[in-house]
């Protein structure tokens, strides 16, 4: 709401001094009751997030140091960090976690260059906008195991036009290499709008002036894009790369339909699952759990570190 | 500035593949939904013989009424729920000073990025235990946990950017605290709170992990696991149609969202996103 925030702060700046003398009278009893308030109306949401995810995350580390699995009850004691041990030095937890290195990146990576331009045409385009923006949103509205069943569909030989499209009767998806390719392509189609929607977020806050006063010193549209709109959307593009690369570790939905970890495309969260649901082994699947959270939190950490200040919850104290 | 018609065409071509890279796989959802079952290893990408069979058959053999009216139900009240305490949570953060901010705001943020999969199995256990396990509330408490991270922060990064000093105003008039509060600040705040609303309702609409895991039959079911346990009519039977009608069914109601609230979406992320 920029437009109507600038002229409404003018306008009500002269109620400021008068206000913060009052203020500052009762300054104490005001302090206090602001604290109580502010806990107050954290409460619900502190109880809820408490509730529902500390202890279970408790219970999974306590249970990554026991020996337990459910179909043998009887065997169930402390174990300390042999869960740990088995886990790390286990190749198919090496492997998947390659598998889901590789879908990260690749898919984040051409995630950003797609959603760049997708962001451009949404915020540059002058005919349709509305229309232009409601479809690029399509793909993200979509539910990932309905837009999953269709990728697979579309490549198994018989039902799909693109299996038929390519080699006659080829089932890429039964082999690993192009499993883990349509895998990285489902994820890309499904996310890049939201990819683009941050950074168009990013890109509504790079000046006009800024732009022409480029252009006007000679720069070519490449350079203007580099040296000029790049830098300042900095703290937007670190935001969507965050939030998408740690979604993308967690990757699950896409792999259950199209794979389900078959031919060697298990990722973390599927092995993962696998162990805990399938196999019934609680103590395994529970380490596998921590170590993905220790991963992800070892992810998160770098970027905040390369965020700086744009960091998500950085400038939330700093403005009142 | 002017528009050539060469930068004209530029931008058409642009949109196109724009349309068509969005709408390609959205229509082999539909085409395939619309197939009749003896055509549905054609191949063609427009059917050739078409038929409404597969979605009366969702309804009729495949009781996709239940899931389709958990996964409403559920969706609805996780979200209503996660947007009042995510309000709340926001306006503090947004607006007073006190000390546990920012642990509010890393805890959030803790949560926001932990794998699903890894709660699952304590989460399995303990609702087993508790006899929380296929109901809805079964689902919908980690949903609310998991919108209500993505709630504080948008919300939060919103209502910062509102104009508190029209409240203020306001009540130097003589309005009120809570004359004040409702006609120049919620007025202000509702198109954040409604952009907010829409993503965590996707979200919830979109879970798969809980879904499958915390429930075991169509009681709680939602639509999307629901879908993932689809058999054919005879255990020959490929399912294909029946996901497929499924698939459009569950689409239908976020297309019609976005076009609806595809404005807010946009302004309240513009906003909103930056800040984080």
């Amino acid at each position: 709401m920029p437009e109507p925030a600038a002229g409404t702060v003018a306008a009500a700046g002269g109620a400021e001094p008068a206000a913060r003398g009052a203020h500052r009278a009762a300054l104490s009893e005001g302090r206090r009751s602001e604290r109580r308030l502010g806990w107050l109306l954290c409460l619900p949401a502190a109880v809820v997030m408490v509730v529902v995810t500390i202890y279970p995350i408790v219970y999974a580390l306590l249970l990554s140091f026991q020996r337990a699995d459910l179909r043998f009850p009887s065997d169930n004691k402390w174990i300390g960090l042999t869960n740990y041990v088995t886990v790390l030095t286990n190749s198919f937890w090496w492997h998947a976690f390659a598998i889901t290195m590789i879908v990260t990146v690749v898919s984040v990576a051409v995630e950003l260059v797609l959603g760049m331009a997708l962001a451009m045409i949404m915020h540059r385009t002058l005919l349709g906008r509305g229309l232009v923006r409601t479809l690029a949103l399509i793909p993200y509205g979509i539910v990932t195991v309905v837009a999953a069943y269709g990728w697979r569909y579309a490549w198994t030989p018989g039902y799909g036009y693109l299996a038929n499209v390519l080699a006659h009767n080829s089932a890429p998806l039964t082999q690993q290499a192009p499993a883990v390719g349509i895998i990285i392509l489902a994820e890309i189609w499904k996310t890049t709008p939201f990819m683009a929607l941050l950074l168009m977020a990013g890109l509504a806050i790079v000046p006009d002036d800024l732009q022409r006063a480029a252009s006007m010193d000679g720069a070519t549209t490449w350079q203007r894009f580099t040296q000029v709109t790049l830098p300042l959307m900095k703290p937007a593009i670190l935001v969507a790369l965050l939030f998408r690369t740690l979604d993308a570790v967690r990757i699950y939905d896409n792999i259950y339909v199209l794979t389900n970890g078959a031919q060697g495309t298990s990722s973390l969260s599927i092995l993962t699952y696998h162990n805990l649901i399938g196999g019934l082994n609680l103590g395994i699947g529970s380490t596998m759990s921590i170590l993905m959270f220790i991963a992800v939190a070892i992810i998160a950490f770098i970027f905040i570190k390369g965020f700086g200040t744009a960091a998500p919850g950085s400038d939330a104290t700093g403005r009142r | 500035m002017a528009t050539t018609t060469r930068q004209r065409t530029g931008w058409t071509i642009a949109n196109v593949v724009v349309a068509i890279y969005a709408l390609i796989p959205v229509l082999w959802l539909l085409s395939l939904s619309l197939k009749d079952k003896s055509t549905f290893t054609d191949g063609h990408f427009i059917p050739r013989k078409w038929t409404f069979e597969n979605y009366i058959n969702i309804f009729k053999v495949g009781s996709f009424g239940r899931p389709l009216i958990n996964s409403i139900g559920i969706a609805v009240i996780s979200t209503l729920i996660a947007i009042v305490f995510g309000t709340f949570a926001a306006y503090a953060i947004a607006r007073l000073q006190f000390p546990g901010k920012r642990l509010m705001l890393g805890a959030s943020l803790l949560i926001a990025m932990f794998p699903q999969v890894s709660l699952v199995t304590p989460m399995f256990q303990i609702e087993r235990q508790i006899g929380l396990f296929n109901t809805w509330p079964g689902l919908i408490l980690p949903y609310i946990t998991f919108a209500l991270p993505l709630t504080i922060y948008t919300l939060s990064a919103f209502l910062r950017e509102i104009p508190w000093e029209l409240e203020k105003a306001a009540k130097m008039d003589g309005a009120t605290p809570f004359q004040a509060f409702r006609q120049v600040i919620v007025p202000l705040a509702m198109p954040g709170v409604i952009t907010t609303a829409i993503l965590a309702f996707i979200m919830c609409w979109n879970d798969f992990v809980f879904a499958i895991s915390l429930t075991s039959s169509n009681t709680a079911r939602t639509a999307p696991a629901a879908i993932s346990f689809f058999t054919g009519a005879s255990q020959f039977e490929d399912p294909v149609g029946s996901i497929m009608a499924a698939a459009v069914v569950i689409t239908i109601p976020i297309i019609i969202f976005v076009l609806i609230f595809q404005r807010r979406i946009v302004s309240g992320l513009t906003s909103g996103a930056v800040k984080g």
